[in-house]
C-alpha cells in the first residue's frame, strides 16, 4: 500500500473501513489481548446475563408446562348426566318424584343430538351380586358399559381389549378389569386375560385390563351394557348418560360447545321426563370443560405472568449489558480522544469500538446462550419437582433475546462513544 | 508553513458570547520554533484547538501549507490532521495498554500503512528518540521524560508539516524538560516546523520566536536567541 504520495491529502479516500477490514480486526483482537481482564469481564457479565436469563425462561415454559399438565389430567371434554329427585310440582306431578333413565333417553338423546357428539355411553351400576375367582370373594364395583365408554372415560387398555360391539349384541359374557385388580387378585398368573369370574353364579371371561390415571377408579369390573340389563338388572335403566363432544380449534369455543350442549340435553331429558324447567335438582348434567375452565383461567393468568416475568428479565438484561456497555466506553473516552488527535475519522472510533464490543457481547452472548439451552435440554428432562416438566427454551426465542440485547447493548454504547468521538480533544486531553 | 490572518472565535454562552480570539494575525514559517505564551483565559488554548482542526474559526483565514482549512467536515478535518500535524501533549496521551512501538505506529493505522511497515518505520523513530530498548514496554513502565519521547516520536511518526506540542514539559521535572527541550530543538534543526504552547520563560527561550497572547490578541511577537537546552542536560 502506498501510503506517501505527492497528492498526500488523498491518500485516505479510497480508504472504506469495513467488516472485513482486516487491519482492524487486527487491531481489534490487538486490544483484546491486551485487555484480557476487560474483555474476560465484559463477557463474562453478558454471558451469565444471558444464561440466567434463558435459565429463567425455561423454568418459566416449565412451570407453564406443569401447570397445564396438572390440570390437562381433569380437563376432559366428557359431559355426564344422572338423574336425581324434583324439587318443584310440576303438571300435577308432585315434587320429591324419582327421575329414571332408560335406554330410549339415551338412544333419542343421540338421535337428536347426533352432529354434536363424537361419543356417547350409557352406564348402569349392577348392584347385589357376589363375585367370586376360584375360591376367592372379590369385592368390586360392576358396570355396564358400550364400547364407546373407553374413550369417554379416557382410560387405556393395557393389555387384551375393550368391551365391542359384538359383544353388546350377543350378550358376550366377558369382563374386563383394572390394573389393580391385577395386581391384588390376578398375581398368581401372568395375565387375567382368559381367567374366569364368577358373578352371581354366571361365568365371565376376562378379555382385557385397563389403565385409569386415578388408582381408584382401577378397582372396576366393566361388562356390556346389554349383559348387564338382561341378565342383571332385568330391566332397560340407565344410571347415567356420558358424551364427549368432538375437538374444536380453541378452548373458548370447547367452553361454548359444551355450555349449548349441556343445556340443551338437560332441557331434552326434563321436558322427557316431566321436570319443571325452572327445577334444577330433576336432571343433573356435569361438564368437565366447564370445571377445566375455572383452571385455565389460572393458566391463562399465568401465561400473562410468566410473560411479565419474562419481558422483566429481558430489560434487566438490556440495562445489564447496555451498562457494562456504557462503562466499557466510558472507561474508553480518552482513548478515543487520543486516537482522534492522531487522524483517526470519528466513525472510525466508533466504528472500531462498537465493532469490539459486538463481537465481545456476540462471543460471549452465544457462549451462554449454549451453555444454558445445553443445560435446560440435558437437565430439563428429569427435573422432578411439582408443577415444573420439561423446562426448555425456543430456540427462536433465545436467539433473538440474544440479539436483542447485543442489539441494546451497541446502542447504549454508540451514545457515549459518539460523544466521545465528537468532543474537544485538546480540552478534554489536556489534564489527566 | 502557517498563515492566520484576522482570526476571530467566539463561544456562546447562554444569551452572552465570549469573544475569545479577537483578530489573530500570524505567521510561521517552515523549520520555525515558536513558543506561544499567555495566561490561562489569554486564548492559546483555542488557538491550538484551531491550529489542531479541532475547532473552527469564526471569521478570518487559515492557511497551512497553502491548503485553506475552512469549513472542514469531521472526516476532512481527521485526514488533515493525520497528514499534517503531529500532537505532543503535557499528560503524554499514550494509549496504556499499548506498548512503546505500538503507540508510535497508531498514527500510521490511521494512514493505512501496512502492519509491518508500520513497525519498521515506528522502531525508527524509537530509535531517534533513544528508546529502541524501550518499544515492548508499557507506558506504564516508563519515565515521565521516556513517556514524553514516545509521545514525540508518535507525533514524527506520520511525518507531519507542523508538531504541535500542548504544555510539553508541563508534567516534568526540569532537568527531564530540558531534555526533552533538546529533543524538540534537535527535530526543529533538521527542518521541522514546530509550535508550543507554554507558560514557562525558560521553556520558551528555547525557541526561536515567542508569541505573547493576552485577552485574544498577539501583545507580542519577537525573535529571541535560542537557549540550546543541551547545556543543561
Amino acid at each position: 500500500m502506498s501510503y506517501r504520495s505527492t497528492h498526500a491529502y488523498f491518500i485516505n479516500h479510497q480508504t472504506p473501513t469495513t467488516m472485513f477490514d482486516i487491519e482492524r480486526w487486527q487491531e481489534i483482537f490487538d486490544t483484546i489481548r491486551k485487555n484480557k481482564l476487560r474483555t474476560f469481564l465484559t463477557g463474562l457479565s453478558v454471558a451469565s446475563g444471558i444464561f440466567i436469563l434463558v435459565i429463567l425462561l425455561g423454568f418459566g415454559q416449565g412451570m407453564q408446562n406443569g401447570i397445564e399438565k396438572e390440570f390437562k389430567q381433569d380437563a376432559t371434554t366428557s359431559i355426564w348426566a344422572w338423574p336425581e329427585t324434583t324439587s318443584k310440582a310440576y303438571k300435577g306431578l308432585n315434587p320429591g318424584r324419582r327421575i329414571r333413565f332408560k335406554n330410549n333417553d339415551f338412544e333419542m338423546a343421540g338421535r337428536l343430538f347426533k352432529e354434536e357428539i363424537e361419543y356417547e355411553s350409557p352406564r348402569v351400576f349392577v348392584r347385589d351380586v357376589n363375585i367370586n375367582y376360584g375360591n376367592e370373594a372379590l369385592v368390586y364395583s360392576i358396570q355396564g358399559v358400550s364400547s364407546e365408554f373407553q374413550f369417554i372415560e379416557g382410560f387405556s387398555t393395557v393389555e387384551g381389549r375393550f368391551i365391542n360391539y359384538k359383544d353388546e349384541i350377543s350378550l358376550g359374557k366377558v369382563a374386563i378389569v383394572g390394573k389393580k385388580i391385577k395386581q391384588d387378585v390376578f398375581n398368581k398368573v401372568d395375565t387375567p386375560i382368559g381367567e374366569i369370574i364368577d358373578i352371581s353364579g354366571i361365568r365371565f371371561t376376562i378379555i382385557g385390563v385397563f389403565k385409569e390415571q386415578n388408582e381408584r377408579e382401577e378397582e372396576r369390573i366393566y361388562i356390556p351394557l346389554t349383559t348387564a340389563q338382561r341378565v342383571f338388572n332385568g330391566d332397560d335403566k340407565l344410571n347415567t348418560l356420558s358424551y364427549t363432544l368432538p375437538p374444536v380449534e380453541n378452548f373458548e369455543q370447547a367452553v361454548a360447545q359444551a355450555v349449548s350442549f349441556k343445556d340443551n340435553l338437560r332441557n331434552y331429558l326434563k321436558e322427557e321426563h316431566v321436570v319443571a324447567p325452572e327445577d334444577d335438582s330433576g336432571v343433573q348434567v356435569w361438564s368437565a370443560m366447564e370445571e377445566a375452565k375455572r383452571y385455565y383461567g389460572i393458566t391463562g393468568n399465568m401465561k400473562i405472568f410468566f410473560w411479565f416475568v419474562g419481558v422483566c428479565t429481558i430489560i434487566a438484561g438490556v440495562v445489564g449489558v447496555s451498562n457494562i456497555m456504557l462503562i466499557v466506553v466510558k472507561e474508553r473516552t480518552r482513548e478515543i480522544g487520543i486516537r482522534k488527535a492522531l487522524g483517526a475519522k470519528p466513525w472510525s472510533i466508533v466504528g472500531m469500538i462498537l465493532h469490539e464490543s459486538i463481537f465481545v457481547t456476540a462471543i460471549s452472548g452465544f457462549t451462554g446462550l449454549i451453555f444454558s439451552m445445553t443445560l435446560l435440554e440435558v437437565v430439563g428432562p428429569h427435573v422432578k419437582i411439582d408443577y415444573i416438566v420439561n423446562p426448555s427454551v425456543n430456540f427462536n426465542v433465545a436467539f433473538s433475546t440474544v440479539m436483542v440485547l447485543i442489539l441494546a447493548g451497541t446502542l447504549a454504547g454508540f451514545v457515549p462513544a459518539w460523544r466521545a468521538a465528537k468532543v474537544q480533544v485538546v480540552e478534554s486531553l489536556r489534564d489527566e | 508553513m502557517i498563515e492566520i490572518k484576522d482570526l476571530h472565535k467566539s463561544y456562546k454562552m447562554g444569551s452572552n458570547s465570549l469573544h475569545v480570539l479577537k483578530g489573530i494575525n500570524f505567521t510561521a514559517e517552515e523549520g520555525e520554533l515558536v513558543a506561544i505564551m499567555g495566561s490561562s483565559g489569554s486564548g492559546k488554548s483555542t488557538l491550538l484547538n484551531i491550529l489542531g482542526m479541532l475547532d473552527g474559526a469564526n471569521s478570518g483565514e487559515y492557511n497551512l501549507d497553502g491548503v485553506p482549512i475552512k469549513d472542514l467536515t469531521e472526516t476532512k478535518a481527521a485526514q488533515y490532521r493525520n497528514k499534517f500535524l503531529g500532537f505532543i501533549f503535557q499528560s503524554f496521551n499514550l494509549i496504556n495498554y499499548k506498548s512503546a512501538l505500538e503507540n508510535v505506529a497508531l498514527p500510521l493505522y490511521y494512514q493505512k500503512v501496512g502492519r509491518k511497515e508500520r513497525q519498521v518505520k515506528a522502531m525508527s523513530y524509537l530509535e531517534r528518540v533513544g528508546l529502541k530498548e524501550w518499544a515492548e514496554h508499557l507506558p506504564s513502565e516508563l519515565s515521565g521524560g521516556q513517556k514524553q519521547r514516545v509521545a514525540i516520536a508518535r507525533a514524527m511518526a506520520a511525518e507531519p508539516k507542523v508538531l504541535l506540542a500542548d504544555e510539553p514539559t508541563g508534567a516534568l521535572d526540569s532537568t527531564t524538560s530540558y531534555e526533552v527541550m533538546d529533543l524538540i530543538q534537535k527535530i526543529n534543526d533538521e527542518g521541522n516546523t514546530i509550535l508550543v504552547v507554554t507558560h514557562e520563560e525558560d521553556i520558551a527561550h528555547m525557541c526561536k520566536r515567542i508569541v505573547h497572547l493576552k485577552d485574544g490578541v498577539i501583545v507580542e511577537d519577537k525573535k529571541i536567541d535560542q537557549v540550546r537546552a543541551e547545556q543543561y542536560v
